[in-house]
């Protein structure tokens, strides 16, 4: 290099590829720009309707009342039971999945249903759900349940196997058997982060649960839904507003519960 | 009561109960669990189960695995175009969602915001975003903007400003004030303080975050076709629709690569950069 | 009565922790175990109560031999090992008499252990013990409100309430400050004169060592080296032992080379 010239350290193994990299990422967003095949016109169009669409939203109708609380209570329903038995099924299979404690074998197992089960979206599976169960909030139940697998096992899995191993090598060391070990020297550790993932989970599960119903599985979604079907947009906006105030209830409790596990 | 040895000289009193809550505490976990129990049942019994049904539901399952699988890989050369699709929608939302993101970010963060009336504006848009789940958001643009990519792209793009900016604001929130007050007091302006003081903070954060949601929104855009705005599926729902189950394991086997794929791009470049 | 055998461990990394050691610790007596770092004290002490697996050799506890059980055997045999951990190793989340009591982990049931209903006696020996260690009144802490002596003590009331038949120390004032670490040794030999049972103590700090000790050990690079008392440990001995190096806490200060 010539004296006084100075170049930032780079990421990558070589200069060049940092260049490569970036001009791919550009090329692949211009290719998926131009993919979209934007028609200007019908983007112009689109504005205009904005006007429309807002003006029969406005302003929302609550007199459905009923009906939206009908779906709320299902919504609500639905989250609840399905946080609780994914927790019960939950914490066996993400010690399953977790290095430190299981044989291999069950490791891979425990590891492949957490994937499996992360890998559909909550609407694919509540199709499945659906045509096995019937419609109805015990699909939409059974879907949420099984999405739970792959949110909080995974993660209290990751807490399982980071634990102080020092402590389980002192309960150990009394002549402890296997159970003992378990309750005095793992789950104290884990134990906080079971109750903050439980209802950080709650908290996921209630917003899916307004969305599973336009497919079938039960709760505020098929009446969110079905208002969009019959452009009944004021009762669609007052169902919206009161989805996003009861996520934003759900996070709030949350977020309060979390704090007081410390 | 056992032997301690020779030589114990203890006078203390000796209790043989111990208790590790108070009562009163005691009976406050007591509460709490009961009403917990209560909630479940409550729950349980608002699900309309139909025992039939249950009854019914291995035969079903098991007919519908049978159907599903072999796929019919023949129609392969019909989904490249909805996949393409499906990546497009992901990828141009995510994008968007990341441009828009950082304004709405140094809002909703405590240390760069400009006043509470602004980390007010920014907290609510993060707020709003992330409580309609994408699809909803997708039904709305299809009803704005028509049906088709874009309304999947924007539906995408506004669900996203949510999450990415929570994670931007925190990892703003999250940087190191000394950092900052030294590039300051070398008398630089406010712009060169951003990129030499916060940026390169942020800079793993942000790359992370980008990745991370993109891989989201990957599994998230091969949904929105149920409602009509593009990808995969709207293939998907028509082949629900026309029961023509063996193309609906084909579209499952595919979508489960492509996310496959997705999420080890994403998990390799994060490691990359933390 | 401890007597250790040849005992060989070497980690599949190809580090030979223990070349066949060997070792007898009787009745009553105080053993401290000194040497440099990654001399294999840790090791040693581990292969005992077989929380790491020895390759070959025989411990035998009271005529006992420990190499060889397996699960509700070992555990029993564990039972009458009370150990005493450098990092204290408590259990954070629980409190000072949840973390005594998992000393009789080894004696109740499951059901009682997840329920805390631990016998009576077991109780009252937790409370009596606490006392002993100067901790009459901590039982309803949380133990990482405790500070570092402090935690130390509970440790040692735990390894007290196996009711054990030695103990087993691993570098017990290596996380504290000199002046408490004084008062813990000084309680461990105590308490375990007042039990009438013999400990193996695994010591960083030579100076303590010679201060407490009947009888010294020193291990190097997997071998024992030395064996005598305090009053043997000259400073041939001590090169003997640290290599030419000075012995921390001795009073010399002095970089340690590698190796």
């Amino acid at each position: 290099m010539r004296a006084g010239a100075w170049r930032p350290p780079s990421p990558f193994p070589a200069p060049w590829v940092g260049t490569v990299l970036w001009l791919a990422l550009a090329a692949f967003l211009a290719w998926n720009v131009w993919s979209l095949q934007v028609d200007p016109a019908r983007v112009a169009r689109g504005l205009s309707r904005i006007g429309i669409v807002f003006g029969r939203a406005f302003p929302p109708e609550f007199g459905q009342w009923s009906l939206l609380v009908e779906g709320v209570v299902e919504s609500l329903q639905m989250a609840t039971l399905s946080t609780a038995l994914g927790v019960v099924l939950g914490i066996p299979i993400a010690v399953m999945a977790a290095r430190n404690i299981v044989p291999s074998p069950v490791y891979v197992t425990g590891r492949g249903i957490i994937t499996l089960a992360r890998t559909f979206h909550e609407i694919i599976v509540a199709i499945i759900f659906v045509k096995a169960v019937g419609f109805g909030p015990f699909a939409g139940m059974l879907t949420l349940t099984v999405n739970s697998l792959g949110f909080f096992s995974k993660l209290l899995a990751e807490q399982v196997e980071n634990i102080d191993r020092g402590q389980v090598e002192a309960v150990r060391a009394t002549g402890a058997g296997r159970g003992g070990v378990l309750l005095f020297a793992v789950v104290p550790q884990v134990l906080p982060r079971i109750i903050g993932l439980t209802v950080y989970q709650w908290d996921i599960h209630l917003r899916q649960s307004t969305i599973i119903g336009i497919v079938g599985a039960g709760g505020i979604g098929t009446t969110l839904y079905n208002s969009f079907a019959r452009y009944d947009f004021d009762f669609s906006l007052a169902i919206l507003l009161v989805i996003v105030a009861i996520v934003l209830l759900g996070e709030a409790v949350s977020a309060v519960a979390r704090k007081h596990i410390d | 009561m056992g032997e301690l040895g020779q030589g114990s000289r203890l006078m203390a009193e000796t209790f043989t109960t111990w208790r590790r809550f108070t009562p009163a505490q005691s009976a406050l976990r007591f509460a709490g669990r009961l009403a917990l129990v209560v909630a479940v049942a409550w729950s349980a019994a608002g699900m309309g189960i139909r025992w039939e049904f249950i009854a019914d539901s291995p035969a079903q399952v098991a007919d519908l695995f049978r159907r599903m699988f072999p796929p019919d890989w023949g129609f392969t050369g019909e989904l490249v175009s909805p996949l393409v699709q499906t990546i497009n929608i992901a990828t141009l939302g995510t994008v968007a969602a990341v441009l828009l993101s950082v304004p709405v970010a140094f809002l909703a963060a405590r240390n760069t915001t400009f006043n509470r009336g602004t980390y007010a504006l920014g907290r609510v848009m993060m707020s709003v975003s992330r409580s309609v789940d994408s699809l909803i958001w997708a039904l709305i643009f299809t009803i704005v903007v028509g049906p088709g990519s874009l309304a999947g792209a924007l539906a995408l793009a506004v669900r996203s400003i949510g999450f990415v900016s929570k994670l931007f604001a925190e990892g703003i929130e999250e940087i190191d004030r000394g950092q900052v007050e030294a590039v300051t007091a070398t008398g630089a302006g406010r712009l060169a303080v951003l990129v030499f003081g916060i940026v390169p903070q942020i800079r793993p954060v942000f790359a992370g975050v980008c990745i991370y949601r993109w891989d989201i929104n990957i599994r998230e855009s091969t949904v929105l076709g149920i409602v009509g705005a593009g990808g995969i599926g709207f293939v998907l729902n028509n082949a629900i629709l026309g029961l023509e189950w063996s193309r609906v394991g084909l579209i499952l086997v595919v979508i489960l690569g492509v996310v496959a794929v997705s999420e080890a791009l994403s998990a390799t470049v994060r490691k990359r950069v933390t | 009565m401890l007597e250790v055998a040849d005992l060989h461990k070497t980690y599949p990394a190809g580090d030979q922790a223990l070349r066949g050691v060997s070792l007898t610790v009787r009745g009553d007596e105080v053993v401290f175990v000194i040497g440099p770092s990654g001399a294999g004290k840790s090791t040693l002490i581990r292969c005992i109560n077989r929380l790491v697996e020895p390759d070959g050799g025989s411990v035998r506890l009271d005529g006992l031999e420990i190499t060889g059980l397996t699960g509700p055997e070992l555990r029993k045999a564990r039972r009458q090992m009370g150990m005493i951990f450098q990092e204290f190793n408590l259990v954070e989340r629980l409190t000072v008499m949840e973390n005594v009591l998992s000393g009789r982990l080894g004696y109740v049931g499951l059901w009682q252990a997840w329920r805390r209903r631990f016998p009576p006696e077991d109780i009252a020996m937790a409370f009596q013990t606490l006392a002993r260690v100067g901790l009459a009144g901590f039982e309803s802490k949380r133990a990482d409100a405790l500070s570092g002596g402090q935690r130390q003590r509970v440790g040692i009331a735990r390894a007290l309430v196996q009711r054990p038949k030695i103990l087993l120390v691993d570098e017990p004032t290596s996380s504290l400050d000199p002046r408490i670490s004084e008062a813990v040794m000084g309680l461990i030999t105590r308490l375990a004169a007042e039990e009438g049972i013999p400990a193996l103590i695994n010591i960083h700090d030579v100076g303590l060592a010679q201060t407490f000790a009947k009888r010294i050990l020193g291990l190097r690079q997997g071998r024992l080296v030395f064996e005598g008392t305090p009053g043997d440990l000259t400073g041939e001995a001590l090169d003997l032992i640290y290599g030419g190096v000075p012995a921390p806490g001795t009073g010399e200060e002095g970089p340690v080379p590698a190796g």
